[in-house]
């Protein structure tokens, strides 16, 4: 695999090379600006990395060094990524939407010199921190606007550093020779990026990838999945996140296909549409988002069309997924499919712009079994894969006809698992990472003495598929004072699978019995509440509503009646609930900037409640502090009502099994 | 947000737009009663005042759609007994207003286009054609209309009916719309009434922007004390009518005749 590698280049630069000799002409990039989509092909983009590299390094970037990107999906913050990356810097991408605290933390810990910027704001989050960063000495920006008046004596525009190198081949004509030798000499073993994980357990480390392994695990998946340069992909995610860097930057340097950037974050639906993309991914969350909106909408539609709706809807569930997995079908189910795709779903998908998508992925959390279903059966080719930083994302992934809702596929092309004795999964991959930067300890803790990675999730092979199946993480799993098994993720993604929970967390280690606080999910319960004439002036009063109660009550109950059903869950049923006044919000510190919950940090927040929950009261008073988008504080007061759930009885021989 | 020696003199051009003794009367009740006061080139001027005060008004007769029974406005080194609407538009001078006046079925983007009617030039037959100098022509709008949206940051509404768009936003546009005649002098009238505090944020950071962006003068009328006081350079105060207080923010602060009219004194 080694050789492999080394023929097609084993850094990004050399890549970039290849790409701009082999796809000279086709798309490399495409961003809409000014309500136009603009477009470089790799030829152009090569020329232009050159031309900033080039910059840079005139400013001092240097072999080795790091250089801070942050901002949303745009061409030239990419372009940052691989001119850093030709000069043997590297890059260090940091979430656009972090606040500055954590934006600090990042820069110091990454010791960056440099920062590539989308605009102003991130501009004003970094000079607010800016006694804090000693190191840092040069900012580029891509967006003008508003700086005009800013100090510029540590500040340039990337347009200039860009001026600034193809002035500098101008004059010296030596210097695109010396830059060829920087990028032949950039080695695939040295660190091509630094990714800081989320920091789901407190805070972020910075996971280091080399450019060989990226390359290696990226080419594994581009063959598995058949991508090639003629396919396209929307670049919506958050950039610094392991998922937009290895299925959208990685791969498409590996395929040479197209990366298309989003006007900006508001526009990713529309643009998603207008590109067409032939390969996507989306998190469970965004997928959920996207029906509810469907059925929103369906629900104002007129009666024929409603029924029409409805009626196809019925035959895919029926039929769809067999069509797609290629299963046999009656003829009338074929025809009534092909009317059904003519009238529904070809309309359906070309709303959501997935009429030409080939390849979909979704991860990162469980997948409700009717959600999952519902795209397959439109024929969406919607698969999971399970991944994580470590692994530069692959670990397992479903292969095309073996698709199923609750396992997330076998092990991915050269990837190796082993379960621990505790559940817990472990493995070897070709993109695992080459360290935590600066945290050897952390390295060794991460890793078995034989090499393997802790994945830190607990999970199994399930016998009936022979894929993997993940329940917890491992070190979440805990136990009731009765000794009943008490996974709170499982109990949670039951409750998140009703569209009217938007967030649950559970708790119940080493409690006599299982507890949860809800979020409603605004959008479903807002629209229920107009179809019902329940008038509501804020989120935190129709969160209390009495009736809204009832229904989220009838929610829990459901879920207990399916924790019964199962052997090793039946004893951890949910007995008392409560709902939040306030979502739970990133820039409190609640959910991940990837919108995982902390609960440990949750459960200390909101220690009142969590009291409240166990001692049989009724309502309970919380105040807590919050966090504006502009980073002022406010505090939040509220009282919340707790009520009881109907539990199903536990068969007496559970007991003992448990 | 300004640098501090940016002070109001070392800002402030040659006069721009200047009222003189203007009176305006409907039937027996006096608007405004003999008021002057100046706009200077570059310049975010406020117009303040209570209830009734006669802040409209005045925005009314300096774009002409109220004509005063006494005065002169001087504009572009040209003086009038009073303005007209059209010498108003063509002279340089847009508005939004203080309730959102766009065409509510019409899109984000044609709402803003429309905002161009006075720069085209081609006669309706060739738009009507929608071919040869009518294209070129509107392509070069729709990029000027293209920039606005990019500079508002409404993108994703563009083509959303704005009569389906929240408040906030329906501002935002006729913002856009008022920029869209690439306007010497912008009248705001109450840009902020009816927004919850982020709202207000934005749209003070896009009325300094327009300001420092495009240079545009800017005549304001507003309620809160705080967006006017943090924004303008200038600060003119009427009260039934009449001219109270001129000066900058810190100055008509600390005029007790303002501190009268706003709190109340017994008399």
């Amino acid at each position: 695999m080694a050789s492999h590698a080394a023929a097609r280049g084993d850094t990004f630069p050399k890549l970039l090379v290849r790409n701009a000799r082999d796809f000279a002409a086709r798309p490399a990039m495409r961003h809409k600006d000014l309500g136009i989509w603009q477009s470089w092909t790799w030829a152009e983009t090569l020329d232009i990395v050159r031309a900033y590299a080039m910059g840079l390094s005139r400013l001092g970037l240097k072999r080795g060094e790091t250089i801070a990107i942050v901002g949303a999906n745009r061409p030239k913050l990419y372009w940052s990524i691989l001119a850093a990356q030709t000069l043997g810097a590297i890059p260090v991408p940091v979430y656009a939407d972090a606040v500055a605290d954590e934006i600090a933390y990042v820069l110091k810990h990454a010791d960056a010199r440099f920062a590539a910027v989308e605009d102003q704001e991130q501009i004003d989050k970094i000079q607010s921190v800016q006694d804090r960063l000693p190191h840092l000495e040069w900012m580029f920006y891509d967006e003008p606007r508003g700086l005009r008046d800013y100090d510029h004596t540590r500040l340039r525009a990337m347009d200039d550093l860009i001026a600034d190198g193809r002035q500098a081949f101008l004059d010296d004509a030596r210097l695109g020779a010396w830059l060829d030798s920087e990028i032949a000499a950039t080695q695939g073993s040295d660190p091509s990026i630094i990714l800081y994980t989320s920091g789901t357990t407190g805070t972020s480390k910075g996971v280091v990838l080399s450019g060989e392994r990226s390359i290696a695990a990226a080419t594994d998946t581009v063959g598995f999945d058949h991508l090639n340069e003629f396919d396209v992909a929307l670049a919506y995610l958050p950039l610094a996140w392991v998922g937009d860097h290895y299925l959208n930057f990685a791969q498409g340097m590996v395929a040479g296909f197209c990366m298309a950037c989003p006007e900006n974050a508001d526009t990713a639906m529309a643009d998603l549409r207008e590109i067409g993309p032939s390969f996507y991914f989306a998190p469970p969350r965004t997928l959920e988002a996207l029906l509810t909106r469907v059925m929103i909408r369906m629900e104002d539609a007129s009666a024929i069309k409603r029924k029409l709706f409805h009626y196809f809807i019925g035959v895919a569930r029926r039929y769809g997924e067999r069509i797609l997995n290629g299963e046999s079908v009656p003829l009338k189910g074929r025809v009534l499919y092909w009317i059904g795709n003519l009238l529904v779903y070809g309309p359906l998908k070309n709303v959501l712009g997935f009429t030409r998508v080939r390849t979909a992925y979704t991860a990162g959390e469980a997948i409700g079994p009717d959600l999952f279903a519902f795209y397959r059966s439109i024929g969406l080719n919607l698969k999971q894969l399970y991944g994580q930083t470590e692994a530069f994302l692959y670990v397992t992934c479903q292969p095309d006809g073996a698709i199923y809702s609750d396992t997330v596929g076998p092990a991915a092309p050269h990837v190796d698992i082993r379960i621990d004795d505790n559940g817990e999964v472990l493995f070897k991959s070709p993109g695992m990472f080459t360290g935590y930067f600066k945290d050897e300890a952390k390295t060794a803790e991460a890793l078995t003495p034989d090499g393997y990675v802790k994945t830190g999730d607990a999970g199994y092979f399930d016998d009936k598929t022979g894929q993997l199946k993940i329940i917890d993480r491992a070190k979440d799993v805990g136990k009731l004072t009765n000794g009943t098994l008490f996974a709170p993720k499982y109990i949670e993604n039951k409750l998140k699978f009703f569209p009217n929970i938007r967030e649950a967390v559970a708790y119940g280690d080493g409690r006599g019995f299982v507890t949860v606080m809800l979020n409603i999910d605004l959008t479903a319960v807002g629209s229920w509440a107009e179809r019902n004439n329940v008038s509501y002036a804020s989120y935190q009063e129709l969160a209390g509503h009495p009736l809204v109660y009832d229904m989220l009550e009838k929610n829990v109950a459901e879920v207990n009646k399916a924790l019964a059903a199962d052997k090793m869950m039946a004893g951890a049923q949910v007995r008392r609930f409560l709902i939040l006044h306030k979502e739970l919000d990133a820039d409190d510190g609640e959910v991940t900037r990837t919108q995982k919950v902390r609960r440990g940090f949750v459960a200390e927040r909101y220690a009142p409640l969590i009291t409240a929950l166990y001692d049989g009261s009724h309502e309970a008073d919380i105040s807590t502090e919050v966090t504006f988008e502009d980073g002022r504080k406010g505090v939040l007061s509220a009282r919340v009502k707790i009520r009881g759930v109907k539990t199903e009885p536990v068969p007496a021989t559970m007991g003992k099994a448990a | 947000m300004r640098a501090p020696d940016d002070t109001p003199q070392t800002r402030a051009g040659e006069v721009l737009l200047s009222v003189e003794d203007v009176s305006l009367a409907f039937g027996g009740v006096k608007a405004i009663n003999g008021v002057s006061f100046d706009i200077r080139k570059g310049e975010i001027r406020a117009i303040i005042g209570p209830n009734g005060a006669g802040k409209t008004s005045m925005l009314n007769v300096i774009n002409g759609f109220y004509q005063p029974q006494q005065g002169r406005i001087h504009f572009k080194g040209k003086t009038r007994s009073k303005m007209r609407p059209h010498d108003a538009a063509d002279g340089g001078i847009a508005r939004t207003f203080q309730n959102v006046a766009l065409f509510r079925g019409m899109s984000a983007l044609d709402n803003i286009m429309a905002g161009r009617t006075l720069k085209m030039k081609v006669n309706f037959f060739w738009q009507l054609l929608r071919y040869g100098p009518a294209m070129r022509e509107e392509i070069e709008h729709r990029r000027v209309v293209e920039e606005i949206i990019d500079f508002l940051k409404i993108q994703e509404i563009r083509r959303t009916p704005v009569g389906r768009l929240p408040y906030g936003l329906q501002k935002r546009v006729e913002l856009g719309r008022a920029l869209a005649m690439e306007p010497e002098l912008l009248l705001l009238d109450e840009p902020m009434a009816g927004m919850n505090l982020e709202e207000k944020e934005d749209m003070s950071r896009f009325i300094l922007d327009v300001n420092d962006h495009f240079g545009t003068t800017i005549a304001l009328i507003e309620h809160d004390m705080g967006v006017v006081m943090d924004l303008s350079d200038r600060v003119v105060v009427l009260d039934h009518g009449i001219k109270i207080a001129d000066g900058t923010p810190d100055e008509v602060k600390r005029n007790p005749a303002v501190i009268d009219a706003y709190f109340g004194v017994a008399h």
